[in-house]
């Protein structure tokens, strides 16, 4: 007689933890019961991104790249899985590239995109990037692995704190990406990952005052309404591309400060 | 030092001025009259008197401009050689250099701030931005590593009145240099210096449309805003307006930079060398009376220093002098507009109402014109609205502080985040507290800078996107491969 399997509870990854939706719903995706994120899941996790920002923030450079090489060690033990749940090995394998580059970028984009400045007086001027905050990805139905990955690394990379919409019709990738996310020393809370109907919870994101920028990467019809109410804080609005790779991306999640300090004696 | 110094008055002349009775909009190359058929009167705030008629662009004004700006943008302006691009904006900066004293009395007149400042300031920084971005022009490939950068067409822009040629300046020369086109529209109540600078795109043989100005009341901006041939709006001004902007955007795909209010604090430490830092609490809050949105309006002073602080403050404003703005001793000049005196007199009513303890020095405020006294609220809570809302006049709010995390709690506790300033003379304290502000811009040990290399803007509820510096190119240009707004 054959085992009989032991089946996988798909539940949300907030804050470090993996809790059932508030609401107690879920609905069908890939032929399994999936947890239905409400808005007030998307509160929870835009609570516990603000609390997870500053530490991971506070981390050196050196650190998050290495959390972030972690993330791939962690996938790349899991490819088996993976290829199950997206279109295959060769986007799996492209996702763990991805974040190996990214990965790379941690200690070196603020290089790339700082400067120092040369004033005419006798100042010290000099600028640097620093994370936005809490960042709202809106990601991509498909690649359902990929999308997510693409857009999650270069705001993460930077410092930022993440709340994602996984992909509503193929949201398997995604659970997967969390439970490895929560065994590569990344803080809870730096990326927090919602399933469900992305209508009942993105304009939520959008609106929330705590919420520093929105990357609008995966929405279609509902991005002008999402674009609106982001102006309600005047969030940072990005239309982050899906198959790209660049510190461009990277930059669109970071404000740059300019210190000024007199030169004398 | 005594107050009530007499000083004989020296003022500069106004000769080198000559105001025509009525201006036009400038719409490709020339100035033309409205189609709106309307004009309002422009007015020097410091006398009240009526230096100038202005027109009201209306919707076919607007359209005309845009019009205008595209076809100098398809037909020749971007595919000229960069290196030809960049000496249109060399001759321009040139231009505002010799006619700089030309400028700045109209800017006084026409704005109420000190000469002092129109000409120190205003028309040095505006000559030296377009001189900086015209370096840039032909050297926009290494800006961007591993990009192409390209122009993207018509931008429209759209700038306050408290420092009506520098903000055109921030505006126009990025643009340029990038190689759009570009329709700006100055403020209500200051378009005389940038009517004037029509002139001199018309001395630097600049193609027709290649730059318009368009003046007129919100109703033309928000014209501007919306019209589809626009690619790029920049604007300056409120937080409340910016958020309406971010809003008619919505969908478009037009690119967006936002440069907003704020609600600076300037952190003073114990340790701080006191007399400088009394020095830059005055630059930052006075001046420009105060019509700035990175003023330090927020004081935060460390309580073991704050009576001694607070007293040199008070003898430091008794030595203000307030007056006409073309009157080179002067420190203050007049407040921009009547509605702008109404705001700030509501609010100092509010800052008295809710508790807050008002000093002003001994002041005659002159008879005509809109006047408002330097001032300054001590006993202020944090949820005072003049703690929180931006006051955009000579008003300083003075809260306390015992240790550096409070000064950061205290300083960050605020929607807005353009700029901060910090007294003290350790380093290591500087580099923490400069970390720790959420802010675009900070000022150690000084306030109130500013240069065409150094990149300016805000966190927060102050807007999004850079002006100055190589990142300031960077809302003009299509980078290629990725569609980003607010980086």
């Amino acid at each position: 007689m054959s085992r009989l399997p032991v089946r996988k509870t798909y539940k949300l990854f907030i804050g470090g933890d993996f809790p059932r939706s508030e609401s107690g719903r879920t609905y069908e995706a890939q032929g399994q019961n999936v947890a239905r994120g409400s808005r007030k899941d998307a509160r929870d996790a835009v609570r516990a991104a603000r609390s997870g920002f500053g530490k991971w923030a506070g981390m050196t450079a050196y650190n998050r790249g290495q959390v972030l090489y972690r993330i791939a060690e962690m996938m790349e033990a899991r490819t088996a899985e993976f290829a199950e749940l997206c279109s295959g090995r060769a986007e799996v394998e492209e996702s763990i590239d991805r974040w190996v580059w990214y990965a790379g970028w941690a200690d070196k984009y603020a290089q790339v995109i700082g400067s120092s400045n040369p004033v005419a007086a006798p100042y010290f001027n000099f600028t640097f990037p620093e994370p936005t905050g809490v960042v709202a990805i809106v990601a991509p139905d498909e690649p359902s692995l990929g999308g997510l990955v693409s857009r999650i690394a270069p705001v993460i990379v930077g410092g930022n704190a993440a709340v994602v919409l996984a992909s509503e019709t193929a949201p398997l990738a995604a659970i997967e990406l969390s439970e490895a996310l929560a065994t590569a020393d990344l803080p809870g809370g730096v990326v927090n990952i919602l399933t469900g109907y992305r209508s009942e919870m993105a304009p939520w994101l959008a609106g929330h005052m705590d919420v520093n920028a929105i990357d609008l990467g995966g929405a279609d019809g509902d991005a002008p309404e999402l674009e609106r109410l982001a102006a309600d804080n005047v969030k940072r609005v990005v239309r982050g591309r899906i198959g790209e790779q660049s510190p461009y991306e990277i930059a669109a999640f970071l404000e740059l400060k300019t210190v000024w300090h007199p030169i004398g004696v | 030092m005594p107050a009530g110094w007499e000083y004989a008055p020296a003022p500069e002349s106004r000769d080198i001025v000559t105001l025509e009775e009525r201006y036009g909009l400038f719409i490709g190359g020339e100035l033309v009259d409205p189609r709106s058929g309307e004009y309002f009167p422009t007015l020097n705030p410091g006398t009240e008197e009526q230096l100038a008629e202005v027109a009201q662009a209306g919707p076919q004004d607007v359209d005309a401009a845009v019009g205008a700006a595209r076809g100098a943008y398809d037909n020749g302006w971007s595919s000229i050689s960069p290196a030809e691009r960049a000496k249109y904006l060399f001759r321009i900066a040139r231009i505002l250099q010799e006619r700089s004293r030309e400028f700045a009395v109209l800017e006084s007149m026409n704005g109420g701030k000190p000469i002092r400042e129109s000409r120190d300031v205003d028309l040095p920084l505006a000559a030296a931005h377009f001189f900086y971005y015209a370096g840039w022009a032909d050297k926009l490939e290494y800006a961007f590593p591993n990009r192409r950068p390209r122009s993207i067409g018509v931008a429209g822009q759209i700038i306050p009145w408290n420092f009506p040629l520098l903000m055109l300046a921030w505006k126009i020369a990025p643009a340029l240099a990038a190689g759009n086109t570009v329709v700006l529209k100055p403020a209500e109540t200051t378009p005389l210096t940038a009517l004037l600078f029509a002139d001199v795109v018309r001395q630097a043989e600049l193609p027709p449309g290649v730059v318009n100005i368009i003046t007129g009341d919100g109703r033309a901006g928000a014209e501007l805003v919306k019209h589809e041939g626009v690619d790029k709006i920049a604007f300056t001004g409120s937080t409340e307006v910016g958020k309406a902007i971010q809003r008619e955007l919505a969908g478009t795909g037009k690119k967006l930079t936002l440069e907003l209010g704020g609600k600076a604090a300037n952190i003073v430490f114990d340790d701080a060398a006191l007399d400088q830092a009394v020095e830059g609490i005055v630059n930052g809050i006075y001046f420009n009376q105060g019509h700035v949105c990175c003023a330090g309006s927020r004081l935060l002073v460390q309580e073991s220093i704050y009576e001694p602080l607070i007293a040199k403050l008070k003898r430091r404003l008794t030595t203000l002098r307030l007056g006409d703005p073309l009157d080179k001793n002067t420190d203050i000049g007049a407040i921009n507009s009547k509605q702008q005196l109404d705001k700030i007199t509501e609010l100092v009513a509010a800052g008295e109402e809710e508790g807050a303890e008002i000093y002003q020095p001994p002041c005659r405020l002159p008879e005509k014109g809109y006047w408002f006294a330097p001032t300054v609220f001590t006993n202020v809570a944090q949820s005072y609205r003049i703690a929180q809302e931006e006051i955009f006049g000579p008003v300083l709010s003075v809260l306390t502080f015992r240790t550096p995390d409070e000064a950061v709690e205290k300083a960050n506790n605020t929607a807005y985040g353009l700029s901060a300033g910090v007294w003290t003379e350790k380093g290591s304290r500087i580099l923490s507290m400069a970390q720790k502000l959420q802010a675009g811009v900070i000022w150690a040990n000084t306030f109130n800078r500013f240069d065409p290399t150094s990149p300016f803007g805000g966190f927060k509820e102050s807007g999004f996107g850079r002006e100055g510096g190589l990142h300031g190119l960077e809302p003009y240009l299509d980078l290629g491969e990725s569609e980003v707004r607010g980086g």
